[in-house]
């Protein structure tokens, strides 16, 4: 068995969630046919080069809450996007920040970011007040409110029948070359962000 | 209403889950010398039950997509007297995962996570086929963001 074909049972073992029960990972272990130590080892790796970017509780905003959600888009000039980007990303109740392509003329907004809040309102102050402190009034913006929820669930990236049937090519997990030249998105909606701060 | 566990569960263990054969006792044993007294089968229980109210999705990872296969997020301007039509089309495709009315002209934002970029293109394809409306493809460029969970008592 390949490492990478490992990693595809593996991953598509765990993204639907770990098993509530006192030993999950042995679990996973007993389905692919190697050693509990190994499970956990792969995961460590795998967190360790990006792949896992966290491993956790994956909550659910709207029933915890946070009825509102907003998609930010800003068009901000390609020479400045990275700087200003990572301004907004470090907000608290930002909770995704992604640069997308422009698509003119129907399209000219370049930086995505989500803003949640308990309600409509509290997304608009929680906006009014980062474009405040960040001095971004000069810079086009608006912000998508969500008015209905048809889907969301956990992003399914692999088939198990297909790892089966050998139709999925090998994953390239640790090649540098594609952290940096892959064009392909990133997750977008799932619950994201900072530390926190209690108040 | 929550308890004092199920927040401290909702908001601390969005990260940083122990890679421990029992981890849930090892959440146990953390909440304990925070001045809780909480077994493996609380721990098991309350993630359980929330669950089951629908305030978790699941416990485990959130991946990085671009390493793990193709993902995009796309959107479509639909007609307002086709919207629940257009939405279960686009619900339909398995690798749609996140499928949003919003507040704008292009009006249905969806997200699409398959094995491969190939997969994603061919799903957009086919949902212009079946849609016969034009989709926008919005790929991830650069992400600004570094994912620690969300804040949920700030």
């Amino acid at each position: 068995m390949t490492l990478e074909l490992l990693d595809q049972q593996l991953i598509a073992n765990i993204q639907d969630g770990l098993e509530l029960t006192s030993k999950p990972f042995a679990s996973i272990a007993a389905q692919l046919g190697i050693s509990e130590q190994k499970v956990i080892k792969r995961m460590e790796q795998l967190k360790d080069n990006g792949t896992i970017k966290r491993l956790g509780v994956v909550v659910r905003h709207r029933e915890l809450g946070f009825k509102a959600n907003a998609m930010v888009v800003w068009d901000i000039p390609d020479d400045s996007v990275a700087q200003i980007a990572q301004r907004i990303a470090s907000f608290d109740c930002v909770t995704l920040c992604y640069q997308r392509p422009r698509r003119l003329p129907y399209w000219s907004y370049n930086l995505f970011s989500m803003i949640h809040g308990k309600d409509r309102d509290s997304v608009l102050e929680r906006l009014a007040n980062l474009v405040e402190l960040l001095e971004l009034q000069d810079i086009e913006h608006t912000p998508l409110f969500s008015t209905k929820c048809f889907k969301q669930r956990g992003a399914r990236y692999i088939d198990p029948d297909k790892i089966i049937s050998g139709s999925i090519s090998p994953l390239p997990l640790l090649s540098d070359k594609q952290k940096v030249s892959s064009p392909s998105a990133q997750e977008f909606i799932l619950p994201i962000v900072k530390n926190h701060a209690y108040g | 209403m929550l308890t004092e566990l199920e927040k401290q569960l909702l908001n601390d263990y969005q990260q940083g889950m122990p890679l421990v054969s029992e981890p849930y006792s090892e959440i146990a044993r953390e909440l304990n010398q925070k001045g809780f007294s909480v077994s493996e089968n609380d721990i098991i229980n309350s993630l359980s039950s929330l669950k089951e109210r629908g305030m978790v999705s699941r416990v485990g990872p959130v991946f990085k997509p671009q390493k793990v296969g193709g993902s995009t997020l796309a959107a479509i301007a639909v007609p307002d007297e086709r919207m629940e039509e257009v939405a279960q089309i686009v619900n339909h495709f398995s690798q749609v995962n996140h499928n949003y009315k919003r507040e704008h002209h292009l009006n249905l934002w969806f997200v699409v996570t398959a094995g491969s970029q190939e997969e994603v293109e061919q799903v957009l394809k086919d949902i212009e086929q079946q849609t016969g409306l034009s989709v926008m493809n919005l790929p991830m460029e650069q992400d600004y963001h570094i994912d620690l969970g969300f804040p949920l008592w700030c």
